[in-house]
């Protein structure tokens, strides 16, 4: 979802040459080019966002093999801290020029027709998600699991359900992340204004509601009960995060993000929360954790984005951008390609992902299957990623060539089908 | 994250996963095992209470609180409780095993809260075994409610003299895109280390079962028969779990 910044990447063609101010090095290179040129596009937002896709992908099937290859396994951030951070730093720079050039008028409409297209493309996913509940209610009845079950009740008043998931309060589970999206984006003007105006003080107002959330305990319900599995008012700091960097913070912070301190400090934090995160996956090691430690640490939530996952984003980011030059040669390396290609399509194949993991759930509840189907549905759905990735860059370079900028989704792209 | 070797990883990955994946096959070739590793059995937290009455050879009396997963619909003498009551006696030869279910269909934590010490003074429990969780991811109270209210549930407990087990939600695959256990696992984690007691992992021990390829817990199979064969092995590990907890393992077994 982060891709926001993709389909518009599209649009404003023209602009990205012109950086916004020359002192956004770090955000600079990525102009928003989509032509086959592909001009100085950054790579490396694409790779992670690319990177971000696949790992959620693969964390919301069950376990299997390929899961301990996931992040989330190894410290306490996982892919959606980084998808939301480049969500907000693709969208910042995309629409804060649009902003820059066009005004503010203008780039509110792009940024409310990009949510639109997001809106679109969840109600799909949840057509999509009430076919596979529906069916799997119909044919299920392992009396083990008679109690789960009782989960299907909401079938049973469709008007209800139907009506409050479009209106985002009904969410299945691993639907979360395009809600917390469109709130995000629809505030995403006022956001750029804010920065745009001091950056500093946005920032500054993004962590003082962050730490409001924190001592009040805001959030938002959700149907029937419950909350936002994402709290959007704890969540919004990391993509105004983003936003910042975007705008010349990055360019700002290099200085700090270079001393040798920092590089220290990063890597003893990765270490740290390596190791507690060991603790989770080898039970037999938890003696070894100071009960005083745990008892102010623990639950480390992920609906309000606690303060030691952002910590660990950042510690991770801090690194990534030390080590990994935006030159970097492998950025360029066919290995690297399919990655890079998901991430530049990130709505697209977002949705995809979500639609693939319920595929797959699926396909493993019918063929039942040992280790080794459960990882080859997630190598085939990561296969058909990249493949449909590819497909829709496809069309944008070459079907679409010379024909108005399509900012149309995958499914309509598919939906196009061979007419093109 | 490791960019550099992003690819490169994820296919050498591929490579070795077709040997990983055929060697656990063949570990799935022997069913209804229904072995568990031990580090899910064993527990730093103890049951003094339960430790002192069978060492004065007193009654064991235990009282399990859950809710519908804790039975069988018609046939509760098939569901863990009564298979774990069946387990001690034979490990406790020497002393009169009680054990009584109370089900709370229906109900979050925070629901059954108020009856808990009504329930311990009209059965005088020694053990309390206390199965929840499902009800609130089914519901998805709010992690922080749900926390304390298995936290108040486990002090009026302590403080109404008895010991205390929690045993977390069923792994259920088949609903996984529906409910979402981490968080209520995660809570239950967190109260039971704060308060020392013992946390029966029944959602891991199940995911170990499925995983060893001793239970097809994604199948649509419709009769009771894997259930009863589930509840038995849970029964199974469940003593297990409770007798080493009170530390009773190599004194008291046969």
């Amino acid at each position: 979802m982060s891709s926001i910044a993709d389909p518009v990447a599209g649009t404003p063609r023209s602009d990205a040459a012109t950086a916004p101010d020359a002192k956004a090095a770090a955000a600079s290179s990525a102009p928003a080019i989509a032509l086959p040129v592909a001009g100085e596009r950054e790579l490396r937002l694409d790779l992670f966002r690319g990177m971000a896709l696949w790992l959620i992908f693969i964390d919301h099937l069950p376990t299997n093999i390929l899961t301990w290859f996931t992040i989330r396994n190894y410290g306490f951030s996982d892919a959606t801290e980084i998808f939301i951070f480049i969500s907000g730093y693709t969208a910042a720079f995309v629409y804060g020029r649009a902003m820059l050039e066009a005004g503010f008028v203008v780039a509110t409409a792009r940024i409310m027709r990009r949510v639109w297209q997001i809106y679109v493309a969840h109600v799909f996913l949840f057509t999509i998600f009430l076919a596979e509940i529906s069916y799997v209610a119909t044919r299920f009845e392992n009396p083990l699991y008679s109690e789960e079950m009782g989960i299907m009740d909401f079938l049973k008043q469709p008007d209800v359900t139907i009506v409050q998931a479009l209106l985002l309060r009904f969410r299945p589970v691993n639907m979360d992340v395009l809600p917390l999206y469109i709130v995000l984006m629809l505030f995403l003007p006022i956001v750029l204004w804010l920065l745009k105006w001091r950056a500093d003080v946005g920032l500054a107002l993004s962590v003082l509601l962050y730490a409001l959330t924190w001592h009040f305990d805001w959030y938002l319900t959700a149907y029937p009960s419950g909350f936002w599995i994402f709290n959007p008012f704890a969540w919004q700091l990391l993509f105004v995060f983003g936003a910042w960097c975007a705008l010349g913070g990055a360019a700002r912070m290099s200085r700090i993000l270079s001393s040798p301190v920092m590089l220290w400090i990063c890597i003893a934090y990765l270490t740290f929360a390596f190791f507690v995160t060991l603790t989770w996956h080898i039970p037999q090691l938890t003696f070894l954790m100071p009960k005083r430690l745990e008892q102010w640490m623990y639950p480390i939530t992920k609906t309000d984005l606690d303060v030691l996952r952002f910590a660990h984003f950042l510690a991770l980011a801090a690194l990534t951008v030390r080590f990994l030059p935006r030159s970097w040669s492998g950025l360029k390396s066919p290995w690297l390609r399919p990655l890079i290609l998901c991430g530049q399509h990130s709505l697209e194949i977002f949705c995809l992902g979500v639609f693939l993991a319920f595929a797959g759930h699926f396909v493993l509840a019918e063929l039942g299957g040992g280790a080794v189907t459960h990882a080859l549905v997630s190598v085939a759905g990561i296969l058909i990623m990249w493949g449909v990735a590819w497909v829709i860059s496809w069309y944008k370079h070459s079907a679409d060539k010379g024909a108005s900028k399509t900012k149309g989704t995958v499914i309509n792209a598919d939906m196009a089908g061979g007419s093109a | 994250m490791r960019p550099g070797s992003g690819a490169v990883l994820v296919l050498t990955l591929l490579a070795g996963l077709a040997a990983a994946g055929s060697a656990r096959a063949q570990d799935a070739a022997t069913p209804q095992a229904c072995d568990v590793p031990p580090y899910l059995l064993s527990t730093e937290s103890t049951l003094p209470k339960v430790a002192e009455a069978v060492k004065n050879a007193r009654p064991l009396t235990v009282l399990v609180v859950g809710s519908r997963s804790s039975t069988i619909l018609a046939s509760e003498s098939s569901a863990y409780p009564a298979k774990l009551q069946a387990a001690l006696k034979e490990k406790l030869p020497s002393i009169p095993v009680n054990l009584s279910v109370e089900l709370q269909t229906g109900k979050t934590a925070e629901e059954v809260d108020p009856g808990l010490v009504k329930l311990v003074e009209a059965k005088r429990p020694t053990l309390v075994i206390w199965q929840t969780g499902t009800v609130d991811a089914m519901r998805s109270v709010d992690p922080d409610d749900f926390r304390s209210a298995i936290d108040e549930g486990v002090v009026a407990l302590q403080n109404a003299g008895v010991d205390v087990v929690l045993v977390n939600l069923q792994y259920s695959p088949r609903t996984e895109t529906m409910i979402s256990a981490p968080p209520y696992l995660d809570n239950m984690r967190v109260v039971a280390q704060q308060h020392s007691i013992p946390l029966f992992d029944r959602f891991a021990i199940m995911r170990h079962w499925n995983d060893a390829g001793d239970f097809d817990l994604f199948s649509t199979f419709h009769g009771t028969d894997m259930a009863k064969r589930v509840h038995a092995c849970l029964g199974r590990a469940l003593s297990k779990f409770v007798l080493d907890a009170a530390r009773l393992d190599q004194a008291q077994q046969n």
